[in-house]
């Protein structure tokens, strides 16, 4: 048989391009591969790993692995939604992520996904880091307790709003988001919220002034359908209860 | 005002030295620090602003790596090796005598600023600890006479320069030699054998040898050269990687030391095979005492025609080396962080594919091999590639150097045909009485004494080297603690899993380590190792829980001893967690405490009496267990 | 089949979650049918007897928590985590970014309107841990149900698939943390 290659994704065929990953080319497909610092108007990042599938046997993040004719994907198994539950637990127990007091819960992608993969507690031990809120800006909010480190901010204000607001500090546990000023306060960069970073963050941690809980529960993004219908936060339009501008 | 326009000026000439080149970035910090002590925030600016780098850029290499400080530290600066081996040896107590000596807590700065302690990973003098480093350069063999010289020193102001010079000594140990370490080896004659039958033979002899990669991966070598020889470009790069992080490890020290010659050679060597002007060694920050030395060899292969313009009078032969220093980061041993690391910038592992031999230093075709794999290639481009695969096993081929350390008579550097048994190595180092051993590393195997019979070789027990005995009166966990502890300082922090799942391993450890934990701990161990094994982006975080697994299943009584009677214990000290309420409201009666639970036992025996009170399974289980 | 026994407690919760448990409004004449309640603010019993399900609400904030949860490990062949509190530390936990010396100077010290501010010391109150703590960081937790609070809805499926010995398998609207 002729025509464009493909591999299987949980024993379905998927068609991809040359140079597509494994994620790009299920996602042109309409298959959804749970992830977070995954954004298609970006390059790979691969850090969140909770994209991890089985690749010909080999565990291997989805985002950053190039499809190949013939590979035997597996996805939707119960030993990856153990894995992917675990390190979801791991985003929760590092920060301090208090969902009945966070604006962004409903519409929050962390929390869809953790629920996508069935996560009912995270049992690891909590850190609870001691961490800062920053609501220097005049249209935004910071809240450093709920970043999970995708990126995804600091990716957009350099490489889209050529900004430069956000930068990862430090290394290990100890690696943290920080705002690129003496001060370190949002207010004092030229952040806007109609910039690409302040559309992306899959969390609350970014968070839009003067605009909260406005969806009553029940009809929040992802109140009544799980993310693989809803789609990214950042992917549905804001008259939709997403973060895409128009 | 005159103290910043010195910085300025420091600052200035420093840059100037690097030519403002921003992959000179991490040496640039170096020797600022060398200069001030430590790179304030001003520095930082002045050092991106002389680059034209954004400030940030500069911090984010700053906070990187351990070496690097943005905090004030001593213009003596002393790190303590902190491997299990220097514990065996009693660093924990030398550490303690020199910060009194000196009237300096751990990890603080005098508030003279004359002189700060603190501890690093392992330094790499495993052989000769226990070991510490002052200002970068090593110093080995530490006890308490030589900590006293030491502390006057330091109060008197010496300069290093007019220390004795016996403090700094470091000693090869070579302790069984076999083809790489025994037979001599005539400058330039790799270089000529090039010359003379061509890339393309010596290749062919490479692909006979079977060599593969001897930094731990075992990558074949010749696949690597030649898919590097084949990538399209003009411009290649040779990486040596001289990082050596992994603790146990001292081999590439030696080699360094000793075999510098056949090092470069083989990097000039492999230049010519796959068409590379230019080579760099990246070596570990701890080895920083043996670059002048190395500069200097350089400097004498150029002038004997070895390396630089027209190798050997051949025209268009051109290489040279440079040497790049790191900065206590483990993660730069990754080639790909490596190379990251090379271009001056923070050393997190890339996205592999696409693999450095078409997209490395600058996204330039680069081959990185281990300082091991670069000498023996030099001898096979002489020697020839049967002469080599001579020696080991049919997967691995030719010989390996160990690095043999902790509780044996003669600690140094083995070199051993592929596929020697555990046993005979710990016959000839002298340990009698092992209990296990840390192969290859704590990212490698734990062995207990039912596999002494295995062989060491890429089928069976896979090794970069590190090789560490412990005795039977060491406890096995000591170990596993130390490494659990050695992960989280190293995480690069990028991905989820290591980041967080380092530290939760290394509270798990500590938990049963101190006596709090149960058997749920250990069942949450072995779930957290499988999900960074599996889930990791790079190699540290997929193999940072292999000591903590392996010794589970090869030690469970080592971990057992230390669990408490009950099935299931607190997260955290809850009598402890009262404690500030307590002094906050002045109380202390026993309401005011939270007593340790009673053991299963006691409670089991209440149950027992008790017609009425129904059993959980776990208390089935464990009165099933009961004698 | 004699009737499973159920205790439910709150710790450092709202009572929200034992809200929810009275929102299953009729289903409750159901739900006595097949459980009798041991302990529980729905009972007003005070002390705990050999049960079979022991459902907690709440995180871990003072020492009193640690007693009762542990009285429910002890007598209860099940445990269950009940809501955000218990399994997160929840909203209480926000106190986890301040020192306990903060908090109580906050309430007891600087407080507008205090004549001779002082902390409490009387031994009937119980003392504060340093951080509010989820349950199964103190004793073994069987089952979570999240939530803050589960519905009524939730509540329901969990017991009666539990009840019945089933797995647990909650809908996807059922399943959230706030
Ligand atoms: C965390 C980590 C640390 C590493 N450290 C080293 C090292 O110090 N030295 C080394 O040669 N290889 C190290 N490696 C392996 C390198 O990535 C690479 O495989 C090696 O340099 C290739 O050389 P070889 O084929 O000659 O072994 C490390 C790998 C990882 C994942
Ligand atoms: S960011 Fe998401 S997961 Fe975190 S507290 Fe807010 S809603 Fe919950
Ligand atoms: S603030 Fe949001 S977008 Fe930025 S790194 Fe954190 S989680 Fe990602
Ligand atoms: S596994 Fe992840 S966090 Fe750990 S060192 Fe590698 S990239 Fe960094």
């Amino acid at each position: 048989m002729s025509g464009e290659p493909s591999f299987t994704l949980d024993d379905q065929p998927v068609p991809f391009q040359d140079g597509q990953t494994i994620m790009e080319a299920a996602r042109v497909a309409g298959v959804y591969i749970p992830h977070l610092c995954f954004n298609p108007d970006f390059a790979p990042h691969g850090s969140c790993r909770v994209c991890l599938v089985k690749v010909n046997g080999r565990p291997q993040a989805a985002c950053t692995t190039p499809a190949v004719a013939g590979q035997v994907v597996q996805s939707e198994i119960e030993e990856l939604q153990e894995i992917r539950r675990g390190i979801l637990e791991m985003m929760f127990v590092e920060g301090n992520h208090i969902c009945p007091a966070c604006e962004k819960s409903g519409a929050c992608q962390l929390q869809a996904v953790a629920y996508y993969v069935g996560m009912l507690a995270p049992r690891f031990t909590y850190f609870y880091p001691q961490r800062t809120l920053d609501a220097s800006h005049p249209d935004a909010v910071i809240d450093f307790n709920r970043c999970i480190l995708c990126e995804l901010c600091v990716r957009a204000s350099r490489d889209i709003d050529g900004k430069n607001v956000f930068a990862v500090q430090n290394r290990g546990l100890k690696a943290h988001l920080v705002i690129n000023t003496p001060s370190g306060k949002l207010g004092a960069t030229t952040f806007s919220i109609t910039d690409k970073a302040a559309q992306v963050c899959p969390t609350g941690a970014i968070l839009i002034k003067n605009r909260g809980y406005e969806t009553p529960i029940g009809r929040r993004l992802y109140d009544r359908q799980p993310v693989n219908v809803v789609g990214d936060v950042a992917q549905v339009p804001e008259s939709e209860g997403g973060r895409r501008h128009e | 005002m005159a103290e910043s326009s010195t910085l300025a000026q420091t600052i200035h000439d420093i840059v100037q030295r690097h030519n403002s080149v921003p992959t000179r970035l991490l040496q640039i910090l170096r020797e600022v620090q060398d200069s001030l002590t430590w790179l304030s925030p001003e520095a930082i600016e002045r050092v991106a602003d002389e680059i034209g780098l954004s400030p940030d850029k500069v911090q984010r290499v700053a906070e990187f790596y351990s070496f690097l400080y943005t905090a004030p530290r001593g213009s003596y600066d002393i790190l303590f090796s902190d491997n299990i081996t220097d514990r065996m040896l009693g660093n924990r107590r030398l550490l303690r005598y020199l910060c009194d000596l000196l009237g300096v807590g751990i990890g603080q700065t005098r508030a003279d600023n004359r002189v700060s302690i603190g501890v690093t990973s392992c330094t790499g003098l495993c052989d000769q600890g226990p070991a510490a480093l002052v200002n970068g350069y090593a110093l080995p063999r530490l006890d308490k006479p030589r900590l006293d010289r030491i502390a006057e020193l330091i109060n008197s102001q010496t300069p290093l320069s007019e220390w004795p010079q016996d403090f700094f000594e470091v000693t090869s140990n070579i302790r069984r030699a076999d083809i790489l370490l025994g037979r001599h080896f005539a400058d330039g004659a790799a270089l000529r054998a090039v010359l003379k039958r061509g890339s393309q033979a010596i290749l062919e002899e490479l692909i006979k040898s079977g060599l593969r990669g001897q930094g731990g991966a075992g990558y074949k070598l010749a696949l690597k050269w030649i898919s590097c020889h084949d990538a399209p470009g003009e411009v290649k790069y040779v990486v040596c990687n001289a990082d050596e992080g992994e603790p146990g490890t001292f081999k590439d020290r030696v080699l360094m030391q000793e075999y510098a010659d056949l090092v470069f050679e083989g990097m000039t060597l492999c230049g010519r095979v796959i068409g590379a002007r230019q080579g760099f060694v990246y070596l570990r920050g701890e080895y920083r005492y043996l670059l002048d030395s190395l500069k200097a060899t350089l400097q004498r292969r150029r002038e004997i025609g070895l390396l630089g313009q027209s190798i050997l009078g051949e025209s268009g032969f051109d290489f040279d080396i440079d040497i790049h220093l790191g900065a206590g980061a483990y993660v730069c041993g990754e080639e790909s962080a490596l190379i990251e690391s090379l271009e001056g910038k923070h050393g997190v592992p890339r996205i592999r594919p696409p693999f450095p031999t078409t997209h490395g230093y600058l996204n330039k075709p680069t081959v990185v091999n281990n300082v091991e794999t670069f000498a023996v290639t030099a001898k096979i481009a002489t020697e020839g590639g049967a002469w080599f695969a001579s020696r080991g096993t049919a997967e691995s081929k030719g010989t390996k150097l160990l690095s043999v350390s902790g509780d044996c008579e003669r600690p140094g550097i083995y070199e051993y045909p592929f596929g020697v048994t555990v046993r005979r190595v710990l016959e000839d180092c002298g340990a009698r009485d092992a209990q296990g051993i840390q192969m290859a590393g704590p990212a490698g195997h734990t062995i207990s004494p039912k596999q002494y019979d295995r062989r060491i070789c890429f089928d069976d027990l896979a090794t970069g080297g590190s090789f560490m005995v412990f005795a039977k009166h060491r406890d096995i966990l000591d170990g596993m603690r130390n490494f659990a502890h050695f992960f989280v300082h190293e995480s690069c922090g990028f991905c989820t899993p290591c980041r967080v799942g380092t530290s939760l391993m290394r509270d798990l450890v500590d938990k049963v380590h101190t006596g709090h934990g149960a058997r749920a701990d250990l069942d949450e161990m072995r779930r957290l190792g499988r999900i960074m094994k599996a889930a990791s982006h790079c190699g540290l975080g997929q193999t940072a829980p292999n000591s903590v697994l392996d010794s589970l299943d090869q030690f469970p009584e080592a971990w057992e001893r230390r669990l408490r009677s009950t099935s299931y214990e607190p997260a955290f000290d809850l009598d402890a967690a009262l404690s500030e309420a307590r002094r906050l409201s002045g109380r202390d009666d026993p309401g005011a405490h939270l007593p340790d639970e009673q053991s299963d036992l006691v409670r089991l025996a209440k149950l027992l009496a008790d017609q009425d009170a129904p059993m959980s399974d776990d208390e089935r289980n464990l009165l099933g267990a009961l004698p | 089949m004699s009737k499973l026994k159920v205790a439910t407690c709150s710790l450092a919760g709202c009572f929200g979650c034992h809200m929810s448990i009275l929102d299953l409004d009729e289903r409750l004449f159901t739900l006595v049918d097949l459980v009798e309640f041991d302990r529980s603010p729905i009972t007003d019993v005070k002390q705990i007897g050999y049960c079979d399900v022991g459902i907690i609400e709440g995180g871990v904030a003072n020492a009193e928590n640690v007693h009762v949860l542990r009285e429910f490990r002890a007598h209860c062949k099940i445990l269950i985590s009940m809501g955000a509190c218990a399994i997160t530390g929840g909203v209480p936990a926000m106190r986890n970014r301040f020192t306990l010396k903060e908090c109580l100077e906050e309430s007891y010290i600087s407080g507008a309107g205090l004549v001779d501010a002082q902390i409490p010391n009387d031994p009937e109150i119980p003392l504060l841990l340093s951080q509010v703590h989820p349950i199964h960081e103190v004793v073994k937790i069987d089952y979570f149900l999240p939530g803050c609070p589960p519905s009524a809805d939730a509540i329901w499926t969990f017991l009666t698939q539990l009840l019945s010995g089933q797995p647990i398998a909650l809908s996807y609207t059922q399943l959230h943390y706030d």
